[in-house]
């Protein structure tokens, strides 16, 4: 009885802590939602519709950040996605067992590797060498509107090529995973049956598809999230443009450099409703591509896919 | 070419398309890693780790404020985080199954995906707004928030992994549920969870979003927790925007400390995660 009564003692201990934990992500959604409600009575959805961002006359659109944060993150997710997956196909089906601690040791540590670091590369290494890209282009490339302005260096491209960079390890680290679920025996019998590797790993490919999707969009939540190295190359000019050339701006940007600056409340509670609608996206981006992977994980190994 | 050649050379070519993948992403490693060190090494010397930043137009200096302001820094998130993470892990795993859990699990997940800026704005509503004034708390805050979740699933995974024997060996012979989680199961699982922690110290040790509006910046040595402190990240970034070449180099070297940071804890993790896969195979 006494044991009994310690071990409940003890189960409300651990879970008080664990119900904390819990309680965090709602204490930041109702912070922000409370800091933005001057912003959200006197705007409304015109917040996300208009490009004006004036924060001396006291108009505030976010469209430009959120096209340049959704911008970004697709086009590095178009670098990343097919160069992750070749990276866990590699290392998981391909290369010899003696590389593969080191493979994987090498994608954590790009993935280990600050942020600010990236970022100060990208402004000194990086975007000249994008730069001298963007000068040497021909001039009948250059009438493309995916192409057009001056060449800064700065911008759209520099900004996609460094998130792609940063979001590579993550995502193929969680293929990696995902691929490991892929019971052996499916290869074997593809094997068996004289498939080459490509036409085997095409089928553990579709077998794990959801868990892969899963991979890829969390790649794509980490992208739209990342603050400092996109900051510092990507310029920082909210327009809405579709050329790779032109400076923009990302809503983790645009908090970045002024949060410190808000000097009124309106101008502060702009901020923060960006900061509560990147939170939101973030939010629905990692809860569906955690539901894809888990429902990948929890598919009894040996099963065939349906 | 007959369709088996086809076959083959199409495989081939899908073998190499992947390797030539791992290329891809190896080569901005070694470039980074390459301009860190090379810019990094000619600025770093003693005077950096003991001197304070000198002002504009003067060489040398250091950012000896900046290092103790990450060290103290990083100190508050782990004094917050390692309770709250830990004993969290411990009750998931010792609990697995139940909606609770899950819904623990799921926000620590969550938690983790949480944009760290965010994070630095939440932290900037709770800690900095109300006092009217940046503090090396509210950093310490924001920081601490992004250890929880790594610290809290790292330890659930290790627990899990600790025989179920052990337990009931312990509950058999009458121990409590908490004498034997403390004095049995967290002990066996002990050098991976601190491994997870120091994983954990090397992440937020270089993040500089969630402090730029939390602890902010400093230009001098402070020590003080209410008052706005440096930290290396912060001042790196301050360097790297700047127009002038001898803030450029300090910012190649704390570039340098950090990443040599990072990739020291990293170094650690792998052996510990190492000998413990050894004692775990005999």
């Amino acid at each position: 009885m006494r044991i009994r009564s310690r071990d409940l003692a003890f189960r409300l201990t651990t879970g008080a802590f664990a119900l904390a934990l819990a309680s965090l992500v709602l204490a930041i959604g109702y912070e922000l939602a409370r800091q933005s409600g001057l912003s959200l009575q006197k705007f409304g959805l015109q917040f996300w519709r208009t490009s004006t961002w004036d924060p001396v006359a006291g108009e505030f659109g976010a469209l430009p950040f959120i096209w340049g944060t959704l911008y970004s993150s697709v086009l590095a997710l178009l670098i990343a996605a097919p160069v992750s997956l070749g990276i866990a196909v590699f290392v998981s089906e391909l290369c010899p067992q003696r590389l593969r601690t080191p493979l994987v040791f090498l994608t954590e540590l790009l993935a280990a590797i600050p942020s600010i670091v990236y970022g100060l590369w990208g402004i000194f290494v990086l975007v000249p060498a994008v730069r001298a890209l963007e000068t040497a282009m021909p001039a009948w490339l250059r009438v493309l509107p995916i192409f057009s302005g001056p060449p800064l260096g700065v911008g759209m491209l520099a900004a996609a090529v460094i998130l792609a960079v940063m979001v590579i390890p993550f995502t193929s680290a969680i293929a990696r995973e995902v691929l490991k679920t892929v019971p052996l025996a499916q290869r074997e019998a593809a094997y068996a049956l004289g498939a080459t590797p490509f036409e085997a790993i095409r089928a553990a490919l579709f077998y794990a598809r959801t868990g892969i999707i899963g991979a890829v969009m969390l790649g794509f939540g980490r992208a739209l999230g990342e603050t400092m190295a996109v900051t510092m190359v990507i310029g920082n000019n909210p327009q809405v443009s579709a050329s790779l050339f032109a400076p923009q701006y990302t809503m983790a940007a645009v908090l970045a450099n002024e949060f410190t600056e808000a000097a009124d409340e309106l101008y502060l509670s702009a901020l923060v409703e960006i900061g509560l609608v990147l939170f939101i996206i973030t939010l629905i981006v990692n809860a569906l591509s955690r539901l894809l992977i888990w429902s990948m994980a929890s598919r009894t190994p040996g099963r065939v896919a349906a | 070419m007959t369709r088996d050649a086809r076959r083959k050379l199409l495989s081939r070519l899908f073998v190499g398309a992947c390797a030539l993948a791992v290329l891809l992403a190896l080569i901005p490693l070694a470039f980074v890693l390459f301009f860190v060190v090379s810019q990094g090494i000619q600025a770093l010397s003693v005077t950096f780790f003991t001197h304070m930043p000198v002002p504009v137009g003067e060489t040398g200096g250091g950012m000896l404020n900046s290092i103790v302001g990450t060290l103290i820094l990083t100190g508050l998130a782990a004094a917050m985080a390692i309770p709250i993470g830990v004993i969290s892990g411990i009750y998931m795993s010792e609990y697995p199954g139940t909606r609770f859990t899950s819904a623990v699990r799921f926000a620590a997940d969550t938690l983790n995906g949480v944009p760290s800026i965010v994070i630095g704005v939440f932290a900037y509503g709770v800690a900095v707004l109300p006092f009217k004034q940046f503090s090396a708390l509210a950093g310490g805050l924001a920081l601490g928030i992004m250890m929880i979740p790594i610290i809290a699933r790292t330890t659930e995974e290790l627990l899990l992994l600790v025989p179920g024997a052990m337990r009931e060996g312990a509950l058999a012979l009458g121990a409590t549920r908490a004498r034997a989680v403390f004095t049995v199961i967290v002990p066996s699982a002990l050098p991976g969870i601190i491994t997870g922690v120091v994983l954990a110290l090397a992440r937020v040790a270089g993040e500089t979003a969630p402090l730029l509006f939390t602890s902010f910046n400093n230009r001098f040595f402070t020590s003080h927790l209410t008052q706005p402190i440096s930290s290396i990240t912060v001042q790196v970034f301050t360097y790297a925007i700047s127009p002038y070449e001898d803030w450029h180099r300090q910012a190649w070297a704390g570039a340098l400390v950090l990443v040599t940071f990072v990739l020291v804890c990293s170094l650690l993790a792998r052996f510990a995660t190492a000998r413990v896969a050894r004692l775990r195979g005999q």
